[in-house]
């Protein structure tokens, strides 16, 4: 059957006016073949890798563009988790050498983030990922487009709470090094990390990968929020079954782009990951969508419900459009590159609290959220554990990626600028975790974890 | 020669011109015009041409971008996109 007039025009009306775009293509690659006991010849073969890797991506991008007239907003890489191919080379000179030299190759090729400075550490610290952690206030400070993760915990390994007990102070120290503490939006703690995720700042090339693998974030909330907004008193069956609709068709745009980049490079094709991402652009806001729902601003009471419909058809939609869904695939919910999400911390109708709930049922966690510079880093710590273990807990994904913004109280507002838009500071419970955190260790696997 | 379908789309005001100017940017370009349909949508008018850019000899941005010049000048939207898309999000 012929596209019809009505089909072009839905398609086209969600590129023009609707930010409908592939919001990344990441080409993860291994750098495991890099690795070498002569320090210098290691990087050599790190940044060749990196940057023709990285040159043929944006090259072949762009030529899609054009051909499907959909943006591929960011082009990306994700690496091997770096700690792993550092653990002959200890010594925090070269840690920050490996990152110097992994940021001039994405700068050169014009890649504008790259992730996988990070370590898996879910049941214990090597050495390695020790060193990486101390390490990484200078990484976020000395390099632009390096990012950094960390894996704390999974549903089978459990939590590991000395992780997670290094990082308010890291955090911290990264805050004073960078303006506005913005070295710490290029950092996220994970439990349950996928290895396929291509979105920043978590992505990394899993070490159950292949040589490479291209991963396609697709996003649209406006999208979303239009045909919601079309439908005002239809049930909440028939509103995801509205959205599963919309997002199967945003999804297979994703699935037909990535393929044929994935194809044009010689590389597999990894994941389509559909995920609602906010951006600072009018209308593009995950708190909107939930306005469009009913909700006067988002906290209120029935948030929680709203964000699980919409997050289960979201998967829903994306899981019939694609057999390579992976990833996160869900609804990220971000507070200062979401306008939406700002303007209801202003108005008080959000809250750290309530923001915690949302996350036990969106598919990430706590993501760009401000803080006061003095919190406590105990506090810190017990921030992220809470997350971390609602993930655990309930079998998913959870992660933080935090600002402790220095000299900065709760209710102002800070201008972080680009992607990263602007931070409300929220305020934090001011009793203290300091004696239960400072026990340390590993918080056991659940029951769930027993299935063998 | 295998045909490889684009649509065109002319999204704005409807205005006298608009099918001469652009298919006449298509004939000196070699592409064919295989049908062309159009509509008022939300209040705009609507027009997609289904074209065949086999014929089409030089790099695709050089046709994006003398589309987009006849959009600017008339004050409308033009696109073209490969009809594969549309067929990915429209057809199961």
């Amino acid at each position: 059957m012929a596209i019809t007039v009505d089909e072009v025009f839905e398609t086209t009306k969600m590129i023009l006016y609707q930010n409908l775009d592939i919001r990344t293509a990441t080409l993860g690659i291994n750098l495991k073949d890099c690795v070498d006991s002569d320090f210098r010849a290691f990087k050599k073969k790190v940044y060749d890798k990196v940057y023709k890797n990285g040159s043929v991506l944006i090259k072949e991008a762009r030529k899609l563009e054009l051909k499907y007239g959909v943006p591929i907003v960011n082009k990306r890489m994700s690496v091997t988790p770096i700690s792993l191919i550092m653990e002959a080379h200890l010594s925090k000179k070269k840690f920050l050498e490996m990152a110097i030299i992994l940021d001039k190759a994405a700068d050169d090729a014009g890649i504008d983030f790259i992730g996988g400075f990070g370590a898996l550490c879910q049941k214990g610290l090597t050495r390695s990922d020790n060193l990486l952690i101390e390490v990484l206030p200078d990484v976020l400070s000395k390099t632009k487009h390096v990012c950094s993760f960390l894996n704390a915990g999974s549903n089978v390994s459990g939590m590991n709470l000395d992780a997670v007990n290094l990082l308010g102070a890291m955090l911290k120290k990264t805050a004073k090094k960078t303006k506005n503490a913005s070295g710490c939006a290029r950092f996220v703690v994970f439990v349950n990390a996928p290895e396929d995720n291509p979105f920043m700042a978590g992505a990394f090339h899993g070490v159950g990968e292949g040589d490479s693998a291209l991963n396609i974030g697709i996003s649209g909330p406006g999208v979303v929020r239009s045909v919601v907004e079309k439908d005002k008193d239809c049930d909440l069956t028939q509103l995801s079954e509205i959205i599963k609709r919309t997002v199967f068709k945003i999804t297979r745009a994703g699935e037909l782009i990535g393929r044929e980049l994935a194809k044009n490079l010689k590389i597999p094709f990894g994941v389509v990951d559909i995920s609602l991402a906010s951006t600072t652009n009018k209308g593009d806001s995950v708190a909107d969508v939930i306005k469009a729902f009913g909700i006067e601003s988002i906290g209120a009471h029935g948030s929680t419900l709203a964000i699980a419909l919409l997050m289960d058809a979201v998967k829903k939609g994306g899981v019939m459009a694609s057999a390579n869904v992976g990833g996160l695939s869900g609804t990220f919910i971000p507070v200062s590159e979401d306008m939406g999400m700002v303007e209801a911390v202003k108005r008080k109708s959000l809250s750290l609290d309530k923001l915690e709930a949302l996350t036990a049922v969106c598919s990430v966690g706590l993501d760009m959220v401000a803080i006061p510079g003095n919190t406590p880093e105990e506090t810190i710590n017990a921030i992220i554990a809470d997350e971390l273990s609602i993930g655990i807990v309930n079998n998913k994904t959870t992660a933080v990626r935090i600002l402790p913004i220095p000299g900065k109280k709760p209710g102002d507002l800070v201008k972080l600028g680009g992607l990263l838009g602007i931070a409300p500071v929220m305020a934090v419970n001011k009793y203290s975790a300091k004696n239960f955190m400072k026990r340390g260790g590993r918080l056991p696997a659940p029951i769930t974890s027993l299935r063998n | 020669m295998k045909k490889e379908l684009s649509f065109i789309t002319v999204i704005g005001k409807d205005k006298k011109g608009i099918v001469a100017k652009i298919s006449n940017l298509l004939y000196k370009n070699n592409v064919n015009i295989e049908d062309i349909n159009q509509k008022i949508m939300e209040g705009l008018f609507v027009m997609t041409m289904l074209v065949d850019i086999s014929g089409y000899k030089y790099p695709m941005n050089k046709l994006n971008s003398s589309l987009e010049k006849i959009g600017k000048e008339m004050g409308l939207k033009i696109q073209i996109q490969h009809e594969n898309i549309f067929k990915m999000m429209h057809r199961v």
